[in-house]
């Protein structure tokens, strides 16, 4: 690395490698950009929208941007904080998300990612659309009433495990899902399995192994520990 | 990020304007009474809308959320619907018997669910009446006022609260809906700091919940004749006992009596309570009327909850608890153990026993251990019961193949106790509505037959001191005599 291999967000200087993007430089350095479809391990797709950064008065999702020498971006500001808040707040009445009895909750990046974001109600009215419970599968629950479409499950199963079991389909915001490969359309009726890369990849409470709700107490689950926010300072090299 | 027009430039500092049906909550109740000419009662009903709903929208859930998300019914007593669900699932699951620690950690969070519960009714929802007089002054009538003219009373109430919320926190994660007990066991034990730390208190919540007993019978004493006689009526009941016939709020077999307190079942098995209880309904009321199926719906209504425990038991296993229940059902050649304020001095008996307990099994080096889940063979249907602060809970599952709830049945003791407090309000208003005006005094004197038994009517978490009630006089011809309305606007009487 060179000297001018730097950029600075929120003012504090960046290291970088050529080809990394502002998500992956910040993150290597332990200071978090609030995301949630991003994935250190997959490619970027910037749906979410979540890591949209402020460089030179133009937004742009920091997973996609490359990191530049010199570049100055804004991150944690809270003209984008707010605007990152509206986003979780639509994420939360698109699906059904019961923190109360979910068993992700304390363990759950969207609900981290609020709490990060002093996210304090939904704001907008519930949509409670009707989505599927697939319990067909002995080892793993899908709730899909969680699901916020990062499409990280797709990536995982298609890219690690070479199963292709997720695809996304259908149009609109209420059609507009994650489906299975197979003729039912159940998990059941699929080679997936508990040891999948694709089993253990979602940020929130869609795919679950069973029978293992609620092990960990209250005061022991990640985000009992610490913030998000956090967690990347700590993962930091 | 936003499109022009579409939002607003600040939508967070705009006011959210919605309209959406109220439902029922617990705490609402409304009180109709009817009149002849005469103004002499002709009918009373209390009308409790329970309208929950978990029944059906647990149904289609995996069965591990149920304890945690069951226990959403109630912000009082969410431990007890937790550790019945927990218990019907144990049964689901096969396992017939929880390791020691789990058993003994449940136990903990139980006792500790009876004493904040106890506590809370008591002296925060109860005691303003009992300390100032059931028609006394409305301003005074509630937990500041007994803070300001019982500062002793009401600070050891508060603090008993404080403790049994303690002792849930570390049982269960959280003062209020935690999530420490989880189908086959408990995810946590006590560490040892924590089991110091409720050490430290132990003792001296014992000896308050003694002054605890000793102020109720105190009242009693001054009050004899008006206590036994409020509200007094002659009920079967119903409570779970240990195999020895001890008082036992966790687990063990149901036991029944009838009006002249002679045995209907004993020890009978809880996972077929369908054989021993019906529940009838009613056209005028939401809520169902469970009956002993052996005396049939008009005579086999019962009561559940501190009363008919601590008069059914044949000891309590602790013995400060013990010795108090033998003075309470000798009181008086028995008087008090027939009287609905009698609850009220049962309840402290169990506080009492509830503190002996917690006590005890913080000296059981079981409750740091670290053995907490137990395995069996699976099972389609579950059925777990449990001594609730106000009276017997049961919850009833059913599991299919992939995991998941298809059905659930829920008889919570506010249910059980149904018929007995419509009966115990017909017997207030008949002594004190007969050919009066109604005022605020008489709507207490109602309130505190229905507090008796059930601190979940009374608003608590939502009007402290203030429930909600309505009570219609109408004539006998249908005429509408006299209407009046508390809430938090206050007294109002219709024009």
């Amino acid at each position: 690395m060179n000297a001018t291999n730097t950029f600075q967000l929120d003012g504090v200087d960046i290291p970088f490698t050529p080809g990394q993007t502002i998500m992956q430089a910040a993150t290597a350095h332990g200071v978090y950009i609030p995301h949630l479809c991003w994935h250190p391990d997959f490619s970027a797709h910037g749906s979410c929208k979540l890591c949209t950064v402020k460089i030179k008065g133009r937004f742009g999702a920091s997973c996609t941007i490359e990191a530049q020498a010199g570049m100055k971006v804004e991150n944690r500001i809270a003209e984008i904080d707010d605007k990152r808040r509206t986003l979780l707040q639509m994420l939360f009445v698109e699906g059904n998300h019961f923190c109360p009895s979910c068993e992700k909750s304390g363990n759950c990046t969207l609900q981290a990612t609020a709490y990060e974001l002093n996210m304090m109600s939904p704001h907008f009215d519930m949509f409670y659309p009707d989505r599927p419970v697939d319990a067909s599968h002995p080892d793993i629950l899908l709730d899909f009433n969680r699901c916020i479409m990062c499409s990280l499950c797709v990536a995982a199963s298609s890219e690690v495990d070479g199963k292709n079991v997720f695809y996304m389909g259908g149009r609109g915001i209420l059609g507009r899902r994650v489906h299975i490969s197979s003729e039912s359309g159940k998990l059941g009726d699929t080679d997936f399995a508990l040891t999948d890369r694709a089993a253990h990849i979602c940020p929130v409470g869609v795919i679950l192994p069973k029978r293992k709700g609620f092990e960990v107490p209250i005061g022991k689950r990640s985000y009992d520990q610490a913030p998000i926010s956090a967690h990347v300072k700590k993962a930091a090299p | 990020m936003s499109f022009e027009l579409e939002t607003a430039l600040s939508p967070e500092k705009l006011r959210r304007v919605a309209i959406d049906p109220v439902s029922r909550v617990e705490g609402h109740g409304k009180v109709t009474i009817l009149l002849d000419d005469d103004n002499k009662v002709h009918q009373v009903r209390l009308h409790i809308v329970e309208f929950r709903g978990f029944e059906k929208f647990i149904q289609g859930r995996p069965y591990w959320e149920v304890p945690v998300m069951v226990q959403r019914l109630c912000g009082i007593c969410p431990v007890s619907h937790h550790l019945a669900a927990s218990k019907a699932l144990d049964m689901i699951l096969g396992v017939k018997q929880l390791t020691p620690t789990a058993e003994k950690i449940r136990r903990l969070m139980h006792f500790g669910q009876i004493l904040q519960s106890h506590a809370l009714h008591f002296f925060h929802l109860s005691s303003p009446d009992l300390l100032f007089g059931f028609g006394s002054d409305v301003a005074a009538r509630n937990i500041v006022g007994v803070i300001a003219a019982h500062p002793e009373i009401a600070k050891k109430g508060v603090l008993l609260r404080k403790y049994g919320q303690e002792v849930i926190r570390m049982t269960a994660g959280k003062r209020v809906h935690g999530t420490g007990s989880v189908p086959g066991g408990v995810n946590k034990s006590l560490t040892p700091e924590e089991r110091a730390e409720l050490l430290k208190d132990a003792y001296q919540m014992v000896a308050w919940s003694r002054d605890a007993v000793g102020l109720i019978r105190q009242l009693f004493e001054q009050n004899l004749a008006e206590y036994n006689a409020f509200g007094r009526f002659r009920s079967a009941g119903m409570c779970l006992v240990r195999a020895d016939g001890a008082m036992d709020l966790y687990h063990g077999g149901l036991r029944a009596r009838d009006i002249e307190g002679k045995p209907l079942f004993d020890h009978f098995n809880y996972g077929r309570y369908w054989d021993v209880i019906a529940e009838d309904v009613k056209p005028w009321s939401y809520m169902k009327f469970p009956f002993f199926k052996s005396l049939g719906p008009d005579e086999g209504s019962y009561r559940v909850g501190p009363l008919t425990r601590v008069t059914q038991c044949d000891h309590i296993p602790t013995p400060l608890a013990d010795r108090e229940r033998e003075d309470f059902v000798g009181f008086d050649g028995g008087s008090a153990a027939g009287a609905t304020l009698g609850y009220h001095w049962a309840r402290m008996i169990e506080m009492l026993h509830a503190a002996e307990g917690i006590k005890d099994l913080l000296h059981d080096d079981d409750i740091v251990g670290s053995d907490l889940m137990a395995t069996g063979q699976r099972q389609e249907r579950g059925v777990g019961v449990i001594e609730a602060p106000r009276g017997t809970l049961i919850h009833h599952y059913r599991v299919d193949e992939n995991d998941l709830v298809i059905r659930a049945n829920l008889i919570v003791s506010t249910t059980h106790n149904n018929q007995a407090m419509n009966t115990a309000v017909r017997e207030v208003a008949k002594k004190y509505l007969n050919g009066r005006e109604i005022t605020e005094g008489l709507l207490n004197h109602i309130e505190i037959a229905i507090r008796a038994f059930d601190p979940c009517l009374s608003c608590a978490t939502h009007a402290l001191g203030q429930m909600p009630l309505e009570v219609a006089l109408v004539g006998a011809d249908g005429t509408l005599i006299d209407d009046v309305t508390r809430d938090q606007r206050g007294l109002t009487r219709a024009p």
